[in-house]
């Protein structure tokens, strides 16, 4: 069995800081990212949960640019990006186009960003890729919690958001403030996504956000249930990815890890897959429980 | 500042070059964006364009000219789109999915590779000044490629993406025709990238289209005017770039969010009082990709 210890899994990883500090950070992203992300995949905004990260590069470019926190710099920039969405496009159709002139401009305006002060020209990249194992305890401390205001902000929420999420219109008519619920749901997601993007970077945020949700939503339809399971699949993928990029050291071609990021969105995206072939299998019993049930 | 447009730049041949790359690419954006806005699949452009970036980088890690890199895995993202891209609800989550986990694998080989930075920037930002002739050759070729598909798919397209259910009434294999789509969607993304960058071809290929869609409801008006209008935002961005040396992708990007906000702002009242607008008539995720 020796293989398995030197290919696919080695508890040495627990006694390194490094890993334990990408444990951490990743866990904590990916349980928020899932639970805001259930509400995201609901309402159809994963092009916006996207567009908000990438928009955050402008930001953080803009920030350092002007000499100011990068972090506020951020935050700033993706929630004016995301009640910008908002305002501009109400209906599905309106929103998709406007997310996209609004990404355009904001990574055009990044650009020129770039272009004025060279000094974070490889700024897209570390922000795309991010490194989640170089995450320090402030940082962590932080994204704990922004994650916490944001869950409990949720909370609050949850019984109107879940309203006007699964029927807006019935919601509208019976007095849910709908309008101003999708905002307060758009700033708080465009928050904790450009935080999570900071420390996990671009790739792994967006993967985090929508896959899990996704990948739960094929399987159960009760919508606490649902979150819960989306919660435990991003952790889980979380930490097999990260196992698997501490292994991949004794990996080909040798002396040199394979990124975390690219473990992780395998498996998201592979969950997401299997997840949609069994449904049919989740279905069935569902369909058949109360059939059962009427005969005894 | 004496000039806005100096006769001397046309006279030079990498402005040749560049304004007649950029001429093709608007063209063929403003085009395939008609098609792109009318279906609502913005993220998919999105997401095609940075798809081809990470084929680009895998090309370069064994060893083949990053182009063929570009159109294959825009061509494989565009399959995965159209297959995973049901009908349902998960439509948009399917695609950040294909989209992260092209990324991912971008990620791979840059990490295999070593250093790829710079080459990558100049993918994502594009640099028109270092266009050759044989580019510009190969450039048109391919767009005229994309444009021949499009005239072969024109009417199960227009069809299916009016009006999905329609289309499957009557016999259009919409599923099929929306993948088809997504592969010219890609090829067009992938051979528009290495010269105008994965930004600018997106700001394009959605902005003037979303213009004129706003303005009129017409196809042939609208695929006109959105071809126009992406023309014009290209030749600012050529003539203003050329005159301050500031990045294309910023002008080009900043220019066409302007005519979309001038068009919503002049749109609406336009097409109300013509009534000729009719709603969308499919429900929200009975289309396919």
């Amino acid at each position: 069995m020796d293989w398995v210890g030197q290919y696919l899994f080695s508890s040495d990883m627990f006694g390194n800081d490094q890993v334990a500090g990408a444990l951490l950070a990743g866990t904590v992203v990916a349980a928020v990212s899932a639970v805001l992300g259930y509400f995201v995949v609901l309402r159809g905004l994963s092009f916006i949960g996207h567009a908000v990260t990438d928009i955050g590069f402008t930001g953080g470019a803009g920030s350092a640019l002007l000499g100011l926190n990068a972090l506020w710099g951020l935050i700033t920039f993706c929630v004016a990006a995301a009640l910008g969405v908002g305002a501009l496009g109400t209906r599905a159709r309106e929103r998709d186009v406007a997310t996209g002139v609004i990404l355009a401009l904001a990574l055009g305006i990044g650009a020129m960003f770039l272009y004025i002060d060279t000094r974070y020209v490889s700024a897209p990249f570390t922000l795309l890729f991010g490194s989640i194992f170089e995450v320090d305890t402030a940082t962590t401390r932080a994204m704990v919690l922004i994650g916490i205001g944001c869950l409990a902000v949720l909370a609050v929420l949850y019984r109107p958001l879940l309203y006007s999420s699964l029927a807006p219109e019935a919601a509208e008519a019976r007095g849910v403030p709908v309008r101003a619920i999708s905002a307060v749901f758009l700033v708080c997601m465009a928050v904790a996504v450009a935080e999570a993007a900071q420390v996990v970077g671009v790739l792994l945020s967006t993967a985090l956000l929508i896959g899990p949700p996704a990948t739960a939503s094929y399987l159960v339809v009760r919508p606490g249930l649902g979150i819960a399971l989306a919660a435990l699949i991003g952790v889980f993928e979380t930490w097999l990815g990260i196992d698997l990029s501490y292994v991949s050291y004794n990996w080909p071609p040798g002396s040199k890890g394979w990124p975390v990021s690219f473990f992780i969105t395998s498996l998201v995206l592979l969950c997401y897959i299997l997840a949609r072939l069994l449904r049919p299998a989740f279905r069935r019993r569902v369909a058949a429980a109360p059939a059962r049930h009427r005969k005894a | 500042m004496d000039r806005l447009i100096q006769p001397a730049m046309f006279g030079q041949p990498f402005m040749q070059n560049a304004l007649l790359t950029g001429s093709i690419a608007a063209m063929l954006a403003g085009l395939v964006g008609f098609f792109v806005v009318l279906r609502g699949v913005s993220f998919a452009a999105h997401a095609l364009g940075q798809i081809g970036f990470a084929g680009a980088s895998g090309a370069v890690l064994v060893g083949v000219a990053p182009l063929w890199g570009l159109v294959m895995f825009a061509l494989g993202g565009a399959l995965g789109l159209g297959l995973l891209g049901a009908r349902e609800h998960g439509r948009d989550a399917a695609t950040a999915l294909v989209l992260v986990a092209a990324l991912g694998l971008g990620a791979l080989f840059i990490a295999l590779n070593g250093s790829y930075a710079t080459a990558a920037f100049t993918l994502l930002f594009g640099s028109i000044v270092g266009i050759s002739r044989d580019q510009v050759w190969q450039t048109g070729a391919l767009a005229l490629a994309c444009v021949v598909g499009l005239a072969i798919l024109y009417r199960p397209l227009l069809l299916s993406s009016v009006d999905a259910e329609m289309a499957a009434a009557r016999g259009v294999p919409v599923r099929l025709v929306g993948t088809l789509f997504l592969v010219v969607v890609g090829v067009a993304a992938a051979v528009t990238i290495p010269t105008v960058g994965t930004l600018l071809i997106f700001s394009l290929m959605v902005g003037p289209a979303a213009a004129a869609n706003a303005l009129t409801s017409r196809p042939w008006a609208a695929m006109g005017l959105a071809i126009a209008l992406s023309l014009l935002a290209t030749w600012v961005g050529l003539i203003v770039a050329y005159d301050t040396g500031w990045p294309i992708g910023f002008i080009i990007s900043a220019a066409v969010a302007a005519l979309y906000m001038g068009a919503r702002l002049a749109g609406p009242r336009r097409i109300r009082r013509r009534g000729v607008m009719p709603a969308p008539v499919a429900p929200a995720g009975a289309q396919a990709y």
